[in-house]
């Protein structure tokens, strides 16, 4: 089964790892009690461990590639097995049903804690759909995403806090005010192509984060701001537990809206200028699309939805500080997306269930969970660079005229 | 003047920093067009290995600076390897794919390495020893400028124009520079791509490794977190001078720590990074490949 | 028929699932259930680890002496990693696990979050270091103790020793930017301010995790402070103490008890001599803390770290009301907390209406040799 030049590969591979990781994994210096300690069991782990994951890897990179070349001579594209299940309705539309019920008994079968989990994920999905259009759809390099969400968080809570208003009147304004700063994001960066834009974007975001952070008189600072109420259920006062389930519902709710509403878009014309923006910059001009229309809407819009996302999030975790708004955050909610699959809204609810959930669960892993984490990063996108779920495109087959005059 | 010399070299020196760590990036960036954010943890790497065979060594009694030779010598081979082997396993599959899928590639990698270390050693600060002797010669101006920064800005400069040499009088760099304009081309006359891709990958790391051994000596302590925040400095500098350019990006390195430095000391500390990241904005609306950056006009 | 091996193979993942999930929320035992919350990972899991061995520790004991009410002890380690919006999380899981009080968290911003979780469900939560003063002395949570004194206190010791010990008069005031420094600060500028005696020439905010100080360093020596307070943790203290002495400045480094940590001379070495630092007052020849200490050493074989002897301290407070109380009753607990003594490392203490701990103060170090000593 294994050939010997297989053998030969894995030792080879298996040794110069045990040579890569011996400093740091065996040696452990201790420089104020001068000693030394040296943890040869550890390389013995690591050659062996890296001798069979090297024979999996091989065996996983050729099965890819494999894959790949059966896809190639073929004329129409092959969908994989989660694109037909997705499009094929007979399995869809049951699908959709048990999902749904799903997520309404969930909060009265799971406990507090899984809830707030699950809450927590639907934040996520609502706020990795809005940056799927920037990214996903307008193809705009995004890494200060954050920013919007802080604006929707901290909108409510001051709002909450200076004029005592309360999450439902607040929630359009929070989305409001995400627009706006995405268009003024939007206007310096209209010229800016790729990296450039990627970068542009992260300053915005430490900015705004480090603004928020020193500007004490307007935004208190790092201490925050605590005591934010969490949405009303018409008026009524509930309890903890009753109150976490009201949220979870609500982001369902809100989630639903956002699928829905994300799923208009990208069918509508913007949705198409914004796809083919992505494609081809130029070809688009070309065909007569405003790109600076296309982009600021692309920015604004896609902005709006981590405002929803921060104030729910503000409103959930009643207290906020700009620690949590970190570049760090803008990294999970891009992870979120192209992990997941970017432009498929499928993709990034999967994304974002993956991402958010996962580190919980592992958390019997307590300390390995980041390094698990980083770990299938990696290897998802290596073995699925497309994402979970790569976006269906639609296509319209134009089934030939029936030409009369065929004979000629 | 006093002042605004101290200031001066201050930002120089925090430029050199953020220099030696651009040039990597900004190598890398040119080759394959990818933003290599696991390069802060290669730095990290470096610093790392260079305190475990600073360690041993300064137990064993020798020589300050045969300890700072070594050490650097085996740090920049680690680093090396370690570029290497991050190259071929989490970018290299991913060379036909998106850009950003390769960028979450990157991100995972950087995540991993990060851990690694913390795990694989403390998540406590370790003191990094001094390996830089004291110059005698330095010593009237030690309160100015002391002998680690000076190496720092000497070795800065020796390495940038030993990198700019490299790429533009030697047949590998010419290699390099055909591979980074296009790859395809350059497959059909006769290069291999992926060795000159992997020899990209271990000189920048290389030049990270030498800037974890020269800062973590100056700064005086290492953690497992410091490779991420120098890199996404550093990664500012290197697109602000223009990336891919490498004078581009120690300039970018220069502008930055200078500008840093001086509205520290003139204006204040707390909206240092703020005004930073402001500067990079504007610098790049008025030039948006960044201030030697090629404009790449695209044809069509 | 493929369609019917791809459902059946979803139900059966589908169901498996279910039932792990549901199977976690089961299985509570009779037990009296104390929550520990706090950094367990990450770089400030060296200020979170050491509560969780006094807990550890005073709970084999109490067990051994056959429990409380009757009822054995059962700790339910959680990690936060300083992190709000985790410690939220943290929070739900100990509410939903049943703990009955909490001993944590760690961070005052960390604290904060999950205080109106723990105050909701009416549950007792005590820590040995969330310093921040706004949290019990806002009146927000009532339901929250502590076992080390608030961080007015320290800035206000920091402030009178500088003004009446070292007789300083111009004092540069630096921060990290962050709620626990900044707030130290902001409480040190204003005695400062107060006090016709003492002038305060600099007040900055530092970047944590900078490259270089060099140019806030320069600042510093323009400004001809004498003295310097910080207030922040300990490695930042200890690269600007470093550029400091580099420089050959003499200015005088006073900072808080996030730097009265002996990492912070192990990193800064050579150059953390003569450093101030305020930390919880010494109980050394307290009989119980040496007690606690040496149980530490021989079950762990090491040193206790940071908050040791205050997690001791609240793990006994909290046990103790509990047993005094009669019941998990939470007015019953907060009354007993407050009307009886309990004997602690930290010496006999209580807690006043507010839920500070009296008998509990700041005391000022000094680094000499290599080593932290009370400066009496």
């Amino acid at each position: 089964m294994f050939s010997f030049n297989e053998i030969k590969k894995s030792l080879l591979v298996a040794l110069w790892f045990m040579f890569l990781t011996f400093p740091i994994m065996v040696i452990r210096v201790n420089t104020i009690y001068n000693t030394i300690e040296w943890r040869w069991g550890r390389m013995l782990m690591v050659g062996i461990g890296s001798f069979f994951l090297s024979f999996l890897w091989r065996f996983l990179h050729k099965r890819q590639e494999t894959g790949q070349k059966k896809a190639e001579p073929g004329e129409t594209e092959t969908l994989t097995l989660t694109q037909r299940l997705i499009t094929d309705k007979r399995f869809s539309i049951p699908g959709i049903i048990a999902i749904s019920i799903f997520a309404l008994i969930f909060p009265f079968v799971f406990s507090m804690y899984q809830t707030n989990i699950m809450t927590s994920a639907l934040i996520y999905v609502v706020v990795g759909l809005g940056l799927n259009i920037v990214v996903g759809l307008a193809g705009l390099l995004d890494l200060g995403y954050v920013a919007f969400y802080l604006v929707g968080a901290y909108t409510y809570a001051l709002l909450n806090v200076h004029f005592g208003l309360g999450f439902w009147m607040v929630l359009p304004i929070s989305a409001f005010f995400a627009l706006l700063f995405g268009v003024i994001l939007g206007f310096p960066v209209l010229r800016l192509r790729g990296d450039y834009l990627a970068i542009v974007t992260l300053g915005f975001g430490e900015i705004i984060r480090l603004v928020m952070e020193n500007w004490n008189e307007f935004s208190f600072g790092p201490s925050g701001i605590a005591n934010i109420p969490r949405p009303g259920f018409f008026g009524m006062e509930l309890s903890l537990h009753q109150n976490i389930i009201w949220v979870y519902f609500v982001m369902v709710g809100m989630a639903i809206f956002t699928i829905f509403v994300v799923r208009r878009l990208q069918d509508s014309r913007l949705g198409r200028a914004w796809i083919a923006l992505r494609e081809d910059e130029i070809a688009c001009q070309a065909m007569g699309i405003d790109k600076r229309r296309t982009k600021l809407s692309a920015f604004g819009l896609g902005a709006m939805w981590a405002g929803m996302g921060g104030a729910v999030f503000a409103a959930k975790t009643t207290y906020i500080n700009p620690a949590s708004f970190t570049l760090w955050e803008s990294i999970i909610i891009l992870c979120v997306v192209v992990l997941g699959g970017m432009g498929s809204i499928l993709g990034v609810i999967c994304g974002a269930m993956v991402l958010i959930l996962l580190p919980e669960y592992l958390r019997a892993f307590s300390e390995y969970r980041m390094l698990i984490f980083g770990a299938i990063l990696v290897i998802m996108m290596v073995f699925r660079p497309g994402g979970m779920i790569t976006a269906v495109r639609k296509t319209h087959q134009f089934k030939g005229l029936k030409d009369p005059q065929s004979t000629k | 003047m006093d002042y605004f010399l101290e200031l001066f070299l201050g930002g120089l020196t925090r430029g050199s920093i953020y220099a030696l760590i651009a040039l990597g990036y900004t190598m890398v960036y040119g080759i394959i067009k990818l933003i290599n954010f696991a390069h802060g943890e290669i730095y990290m790497i470096g610093a790392f290995t260079a305190l475990i065979v600073a360690g041993i060594l300064s137990m064993l009694g020798w020589n300050q600076v045969l300890i700072l030779v070594i050490a650097s010598i085996i740090a920049v081979i680690y680093s090396s390897a370690y570029g290497y082997t991050i190259e071929k396993i989490a970018y290299k599959p991913l060379r036909q794919a998106p850009r950003l899928s390769a960028l979450i590639s990157a991100i995972g990698m950087s995540m991993f390495l990060q851990y690694y270390v913390l795990l694989a050693q403390t998540s406590n600060f370790l003191p990094f020893p001094n390996l830089i002797p004291d110059f005698k010669f330095l010593e009237p101006i030690e309160h100015i400028v002391r002998s680690s920064e000076v190496v720092i800005y000497v070795v800065t400069a020796i390495v940038m124009v030993l990198l700019t040499f490299l790429i533009k009088f030697t047949k590998i760099g010419k290699a390099m520079r055909a591979t980074s304009q296009d790859r395809d081309m350059a497959m059909l006359v006769g290069v291999d791509v992926n060795k000159i891709i992997s020899v990209t990958f271990l000189v920048g790391s290389a030049t990270a490794a030498i800037g974890g051994v020269l800062i973590a000596s100056h700064i005086g302590q290492i953690n497992y977190y410091i490779g991420f925040i120098a890199g996404i400095k550093a990664f500012v500098a290197a697109v602000l001078g223009g990336i891919g350019s490498m004078p581009g990006a120690v300039l970018g390195s220069m502008v930055l720590g200078m500008s840093e430095s001086f509205f520290t000391g003139y204006i204040s500390s707390d909206y240092e990074d703020v005004f930073a990241f402001l500067f990079l904005v504007f610098t790049l609306i008025f030039r948006p490949s960044g201030i030697l950056g090629r404009d790449d006009t695209e044809k069509v | 028929m493929m369609k019917n091996h791809v459902r059946k193979t979803l139900a059966i993942a589908a169901a498996t699932l279910f039932l792990c999930l549901t199977l976690t929320g089961l299985g509570m035992a009779d037990t009296i259930k104390m929550g520990v919350a706090g950094p367990h990972s990450g770089d400030l899991a060296s200020y979170g680890i050491p509560t969780i061995k006094a807990a550890e520790l005073v709970v084999k004991e109490i067990n051994a002496k056959g429990g409380v009410l009757g009822k054995e002890v059962e700790l339910l380690v959680e990690d936060d990693v300083c992190t709000p919006n985790i410690a939220t999380n943290t929070a739900t899981k100990l509410v939903g696990d049943g703990a009955h009080v909490v001993l944590g968290h760690i961070c005052s911003g960390a604290t904060k979050a999950a205080l109106g979780i723990y105050n909701s469900s009416k549950i007792v939560a005590m820590s040995p270091s969330a310093t921040n003063p706004a949290l019990t002395q806002s009146g927000d949570y009532p339901n929250f103790y502590r076992t080390i004194a608030s961080d007015d206190a320290q800035a206000r010791l920091e402030v009178d020793f500088a003004l009446d010990v070292l007789k300083v008069s111009k004092i540069a005031i630096l921060h990290d930017k962050q709620d626990y420094g900044k707030g130290l600060a902001e409480f040190a500028k204003s005695f400062l301010e107060a006090d016709p005696r003492g002038e305060v020439v600099l007040y900055e905010g530092i970047t944590a995790g900078a490259v270089s100080y060099g140019a806030v360093v320069q600042k510093i020596k323009r400004s001809g402070a004498e003295a310097v307070i910080y207030g922040g943790y300990h490695p930042e203290a200890s690269k600007i103490v470093m550029e400091m002495r580099r420089k050959k400045m003499k200015t005088i480094f006073i900072s808080d008890d996030g730097v009265k940590d002996d990492t912070f001379i192990k990193v800064a070495g050579v150059y953390a001599e003569g450093v101030y630092a305020t930390g919880p007052k010494d109980v050394s020849s307290n009989p119980m803390a040496i007690a606690a200490n040496d149980a530490h050493r021989a079950a762990y074989g090491e040193d206790p770290g940071a908050f040791f002897l205050n997690a001791y301290a609240a793990a006994l407070a909290l046990l103790n009301a509990i047993e005094q109380a009669g019941s998990t009753d939470y007015d019953a607990i907060s009354n007993a907390l407050k009307t009886k003594n309990v004997d602690t490392p930290l010496g006999s203490i209580r807690f006043d209406d507010k839920g500070d701990a009296l008998g509990v103060g700041f005391s000022m170090y000094r680094v000499k040799n290599g080593a932290y000593y009370e400066v009496k």
